[in-house]
């Protein structure tokens, strides 16, 4: 029984594997170049699929655009010029990590702002807490005079 | 009362937030262009009709025209044929169209089936020019100013409802005077 199980879970992490490697076959020339493809090939967004990256859709916009990034990287472009060439024509949604820019400026500013609210509240607090504490260790009044 | 005034506060920021996604929720799932008021993408390819003619981006300069991407594997062209039939029965903008990632015979076979609303069409067999226009389904269809800007864009099937609201009131004044 565990052993049957086993195998079915190998079985398809290997089927899982081929079908991965189906959807784009392409190899650069250099490793350095491939690993540039395949980190930029991840990080931009099919458009038809939303929710994949070009890397991984079989559809043909996904084919195409994984062609541009790859002739851009064999003409010698940096990475930023993919970039900025596909958002110019599809929009900061094609990024799967935005970038920060005037309109999500408080997209990413926002979570250190409340850490500091936060942070003053509570200095505040302690601060509160140990005035109180010399006050509470006086003897009081009737223990002096016995 | 003082007890009350963050937490009050913070639920009308909230509902304020929460208001601005319930007004933009029609527009989910299409993505606005980055294109639009900036120049049209300049192209020069061959001509789906006539052989010896190029269809180039510089002929269109001084003309408003309309955009569409198209294919005849695209069902929602299909949808939008007769309409773009009407537009060019008006006669108030030209049409260009852009067969995208198609097979020339098929797309001239369709057009003679349904008949040709478009006054030229460019053929992108690999897509490249798509690219460029930022299209990721078609149908989509731009207007394009007689400055060569792109005015507008219309995701998914045109319908008679979308031209009267969204095409017609963007032209200049004379031209649309003629619809």
């Amino acid at each position: 029984m565990m052993r049957g199980c086993l195998i079915a879970l190998l079985v398809s992490l290997v089927l899982c594997a081929t079908a991965a490697y189906a959807v784009d076959p392409t190899q650069m020339p250099t490793p350095a170049l491939q690993a540039r493809y395949l980190s930029l090939t991840h990080e931009l967004r099919c458009m038809q699929c939303q929710n994949e990256a070009i890397a991984d859709s079989p559809v043909d916009l996904a084919a195409d655009l994984r062609r541009q990034v790859r002739d851009m990287l064999l003409a010698g472009r940096t990475d930023d010029d993919v970039r900025n060439f596909m958002v110019a024509r599809y929009g900061e949604f094609i990024l799967f990590r935005p970038r920060m820019s005037m309109r999500n400026l408080w997209l990413w500013l926002t979570p250190g702002l409340l850490l500091g609210v936060g942070a003053l509240v509570a200095v505040r607090i302690v601060q509160q807490r140990s005035r109180l504490v010399p006050q509470d260790n006086e003897p009081l009044e009737e223990d002096i005079r016995s | 009362m003082n007890r009350f005034a963050l937490p009050l506060g913070l639920f009308a920021l909230l509902a304020v937030v929460l208001a601005i996604g319930i007004k933009h929720s029609p527009d989910k799932g299409t993505i606005a262009s980055p294109l639009i008021g900036k120049a049209a993408p300049e192209f020069s390819l061959p001509s789906l009709t006539d052989a010896s003619r190029i269809v180039k981006s510089s002929d269109l300069r001084g003309r408003w025209y309309v955009f569409n991407v198209w294919g005849t594997w695209c069902g929602g062209c299909r949808l939008e044929h007769n309409v773009l039939l009407q537009m060019r029965h008006a006669d108030v903008v030209p049409i260009i169209g852009l067969d995208w990632r198609d097979n020339d015979a098929e797309a001239l076979s369709l057009l003679s089936q349904l008949g040709n609303p478009y006054e030229l069409i460019a053929v992108d067999h690999d897509g490249r020019e798509a690219i460029d226009w930022g299209v990721y389904g078609a149908p989509e269809t731009f207007l394009v100013n007689d400055q060569g800007v792109v005015v507008y864009k219309y995701i998914g099937p045109l319908t008679q409802e979308a031209w009267e609201r969204e095409f017609l009131p963007r032209l200049p004044a004379k031209q649309a005077e003629k619809s």
